[in-house]
């Protein structure tokens, strides 16, 4: 027999539990029970969460915080930018806006592309939505919503309807229809509905489920047919004011932005955040996934995009320049990921070469803010929209040239300021 | 100063807000004698004198060398912007932008600043014009577009003009006891801040606000005081977005959540960031031969060369190299493009496991059904693929099985979540593999040639004469088309030949539109027709039409 003294456990029945489990003594208010390890263990994290207060809770946070960060700088032994020096650099630019699309009243808040890769969806603050074939530039549809500042707007990806919506709080899809006599406006279904201002809105990869963002903090995904509630994503502090799904086949993310300064990734199913990003100093309008779907890039009003890896789970590029001052209102990669452009409050768009982090081109040719930029399904053109009332999809022609090229401003012809209204 | 208020020194926190606006930090430096800004000087002409002017060259040199542009032209928008902004204006011009010349330009008083949150009533307008056409100096008068403004203004405030008459006299009487320098400095200040708050028609108005951001301001209705002082008893206010409801203040299950949440990002596995350096570039690299905004596209960018044969080519079932190529670059690939996955699954039909590639896209189809259809769509899954005797049993292991028949009672669109992600797996590290590895799919990468056997010669045979008829019939249906026939620019039908030679590369037919096509007037979608489509032989691609 070994020389140990051991806690001598009486057996009996537990003073909570009443069930018969080897006890153990507690106290509770200065009276001795006796609990069995169980009830023990439940009544000592009860205590714990009685005794913590808000501060304790925030601090204990905080300390968190600061180990996550010390977790991940760990693990940041090199700039992205530096590994990309060995990658050759872009040859020089030049821009052409391709067409311009003019019909819209008012401000262009919101565009979006058919997969066709010519069709485009675009709404504006005086409540008009308008389907054009940017290829011919001829308008194929146009319906008037009910309410001013028609901030969302998304194509289906069968190309047979569009959703939209702004600060009638809701997101209404209409099926597309070529028959003159029909009014778009009578087969209008309501889909989603939220407390605040619509400002996002996205088909899933059907024409039967849409995931919307609105200033009401929350994200949600919907059923069009039956317009029932799937999903709801809780987690912003403040308006969200964009999202963009994962570009996989089986994923089942999504990525938001909001007006707390976080970029957050949700799980579709579950309704989890399961990664947030929180280095902007300001707004996040605008959120896009890498065309891998390993990372996504945000613009703000910090004036900077930035990009996040995903695997990483940290800021991995800036894209800023002292003489951007203004906030980037939209982004979108090129297909390969190598370009983004992002479109700004100061009218121009700025084309970034992601890996290296500089700026290749900058593009002058709107007369107010960009407010919406979106590159086509096949990446042959990118389309932004202005305040200045006009759409312009854009392409460019690209000399290779192998050595750095200086910045390239497009000078593009001066346009008279006309407003033409429908 | 006739304004209210332009005596009083800026508060502290008015001078903090400032600072957080890159702007104003901007222009502060600007003005900076000490720290190298922009040289501001009384300048003789005829008379009289300018006083407090700098010369838009100064300005944009000033931009250029401090903020590090390289290219006078961004230099000069940026200045622009700032002008119409409110910030700098020119002295001789209703119209608020940046040149690059001897043009002269003032600096705006801190007072009539943009975060001031100025929304000057059309009351202040009326008494600011009013007071103008009191003055009698030349420069003075008012431009078109004002003195319009100014008959509207009349009408409108028809009722109360007598004091808006009033209170601008008494602004007159107020300036004339000023200094004349000052009075010169002040007038052109109020003229720009008019500028900016009622700017020259077909000017960007730029105090309009983005209506998201609206409410959050510091002062979300806007500062309602009048620029001279008058008070009003009815303010109508702007439209404004308001909350609706009041933001929840953190609560301790938000920081418990809070803490659950960075607690699982610690444990979390991440890569290096050299890895994720590394996996990014290799990533770009392989796909910039497909960016068409760096690689030019083959045939050529429809946007640029009005020709949409590249959209033509990618719609027909014969892939090109470049697309086929694509496929080995990841199992992704493949699944997303549908000639892609057809030929996968002939492949897996070749070795019996096709079931495999049904079930997966059985249940990514199940998740795009709507709410209503799901229970039944999942019952049929479970009976094709999964229940005992299934006719196209997929082979799964015992764990997960035992959790999708678990799911199945329940039937929710993520019933085979768990099935369907066994079954990727399976695919990508078998199946996929050897497909790569195949007869079939090296034979499509190297583009070789079908040789012709019996079979072969009888069906280019069918196909020619099918495509005869077909491409008679779709240039009727073409011509009566709804959208009026042909599409400019579209359609490759060379010169109304009809093909020609068992060998002939079917011509490329205008359809109504490419794409997905739309709906007919009965609702349902026009299938495309083997007219669509391309047939491609051997080494030709599609045939240009000849100008």
């Amino acid at each position: 027999m070994c020389d140990q003294t051991f806690l001598a456990n009486v057996f009996g029945s537990c003073d909570k539990c009443f069930k018969q489990r080897a006890l153990r003594p507690v106290f509770k208010k200065s009276q001795q029970l006796s609990y069995c390890s169980t009830c023990a263990e439940i009544m000592a994290t009860e205590a714990l969460h009685e005794n913590e207060t808000l501060a304790s809770l925030k601090s204990e946070a905080e300390s968190l915080k600061g180990k996550l960060e010390e977790e991940r700088a760990k693990l940041h032994d090199v700039e992205l930018h530096q590994v990309a020096e060995r990658v050759e650099a872009l040859g020089q630019f030049v821009m052409k806006t391709r067409r311009t699309l003019k019909g819209h009243g008012n401000k262009v808040l919101c565009m979006d592309w058919c997969k066709d890769k010519r069709r485009i969806v675009s709404s504006s603050q005086d409540g008009k939505v308008i389907v054009w074939d940017s290829f011919t530039t001829n308008k194929e549809h146009a319906v008037t919503m009910p309410c001013t500042w028609v901030m969302a707007c998304a194509y289906a990806p069968s190309g047979c309807a569009i959703a939209c919506g702004g600060l009638d709080n809701k997101c209404s899809v209409y099926p597309l229809t070529f028959d003159k006599n029909e009014n778009m406006a009578a087969k209008k279904k309501s889909v989603a509905m939220h407390t605040n201002y619509l400002s996002a809105c996205s088909f899933t990869n059907s024409d039967m489920q849409i995931l919307t963002a609105s200033g009401d903090g929350t994200c949600a995904l919907w059923d069009v047919e039956s317009g029932q509630l799937l999903q709801s994503f809780h987690g912003h502090g403040a308006d969200v004011l964009c999202l963009d799904l994962a570009p996989s086949e089986t994923g089942n993310t999504f990525v938001s932005g909001g007006c707390d300064k976080k970029a957050m990734v949700w799980d579709m199913r579950s309704g989890q955040c399961v990664q947030a990003f929180e280095t902007h100093e300001s707004d996040i309008n605008s959120v896009r996934y890498y065309p891998s779907g390993d990372a996504f890039a945000s613009g703000s009003d910090d004036a900077t995009c930035r990009l996040y890896d995903l695997r990483a789970d940290r800021e991995v590029a800036i894209y800023s320049k002292e003489s951007i001052i203004f906030g980037a209102s939209s982004v979108d990669f090129s297909l390969s990921g190598r370009l983004l452009f992002a479109g700004y409050n100061d009218y121009t768009i700025n084309v970034w070469d992601v890996l290296k982090g500089s700026r290749v081109s900058i593009l002058f040719g709107h007369e107010n803010r960009v407010s919406t930029l979106r590159v086509s399904p096949d990446g042959t053109a990118f389309c932004s929209g202005s305040w200045d009332h006009t759409l312009r999809p854009q392409e460019e022609l690209v000399a290779w040239r192998g050595s750095e090229c200086p910045i390239n401003a497009g000078i593009l012809p001066q346009i008279r300021q006309l407003r033409i209204s429908l | 100063m006739a304004l209210s208020g332009a005596g009083r020194l800026p508060s502290k926190e008015m001078v903090k807000r400032r600072r957080l606006l890159r702007i104003e930090d901007i222009i502060t430096k600007m003005q900076d004698d000490k720290t190298g800004g922009v040289p501001i000087r009384t300048v003789k002409s005829f008379l009289s004198k300018i006083p407090s002017v700098v010369t838009g060259t100064d300005v944009v040199q000033w931009l250029m060398k401090n903020l590090s542009i390289e290219d006078p032209v961004e230099a000069i928008h940026l200045g622009s912007l700032i002008a119409a902004q409110g910030y700098i204006f020119p002295i001789s011009d209703h119209v608020l932008t940046m040149k690059d010349d001897g043009t002269f330009y003032r600096f705006q008083a801190p007072y009539f600043w943009p975060s001031n949150c100025w929304e000057p009533e059309n009351t202040d307008y009326a008494i600011y014009l009013c007071k103008r056409t009191m003055q009698n100096k030349a420069r003075l008068e008012l431009a078109d577009y004002e003195a319009e403004n100014l008959a509207r203004l009349q009408r409108a405030f028809a009722r109360k003009w007598e004091f808006i008459f009033m209170q601008a006299e008494a602004q007159v009487k107020i300036d004339r006891k000023k200094d004349k320098t000052e009075r010169k400095i002040l007038d052109s200040q109020e003229r720009a801040f008019w500028d900016v708050h009622r700017p020259v028609p077909g000017c960007v108005n730029t105090t309009e606000m983005d209506i998201r951001k609206c409410r959050r301001l510091k002062n979300p209705q806007k500062v309602k005081k009048s620029v001279y002082g008058v008070t009003e008893e009815s303010q109508a206010q702007s439209p404004v977005h308001v909350l609706s409801q009041p933001i929840r203040k953190t609560t301790k299950e938000d920081i418990r959540k809070q803490i659950t949440f960075l607690n699982t990002q610690i444990d979390r596995h991440c890569l290096k960031m050299s890895k994720v350096a590394e996996s990014l570039i290799a990533y770009t690299e392989q796909y910039m031969e497909y960016d068409p905004l760096i690689t030019p596209a083959e045939p050529s960018n429809p946007w640029i060369s009005d020709d949409v044969a590249l959209w033509d080519i990618e719609m027909s079932k014969e892939p090109s190299q470049q697309r086929v190529k694509r496929w080995g670059f990841s199992f992704d690939e493949i699944l997303k493009d549908q000639v892609g996955r057809d030929q996968f699954l002939r492949f897996l039909e070749s070795e019996f496991s096709s079931e495999n590639l049904r079930f997966w896209l059985a249940v990514q189809d199940l998740k795009k059904q709507p709410l209503q259809d799901v229970a039944k769509r999942v019952e049929e899954i479970w009976q094709e693929f999964l229940a005992p005797g299934a006719p196209s049993a997929i082979n799964l292991d015992s764990h997960s099985y035992e959790i999708t028949s678990q799911n199945v009672k329940d039937g929710g669109r993520y019933t085979f979540e768990d099935a369907q992600e066994h079954i990727y797996k399976l695919m990508k590290s078998d199946s996929y593999a050897r497909f790569l590895r195949s007869n079939a799919y090296q034979d499509l990468l190297l583009a070789k040639k079908k040789p012709e056997s019996e079979q072969g010669r009888r069906t280019s045979l069918e196909k020619f004469t099918r495509s005869v008829c077909c491409w008679r019939r779709v240039r009727m249906a073409a011509a009566f088309h709804p959208r009026g026939g042909f599409l400019p620019a579209v359609g490759k039908v060379a010169g109304g030949q009809a093909p020609h030679g068992p060998d002939a590369v079917l011509l490329t037919v205008p359809t109504a539109g490419p794409g997905p096509g739309p709906a007919d007037p009965t609702g349902r979608r026009r299938r495309s027709t083997s007219a669509d489509r391309v047939s491609l032989r051997g080494d030709l691609v599609t045939v240009k039409e000849k100008e």
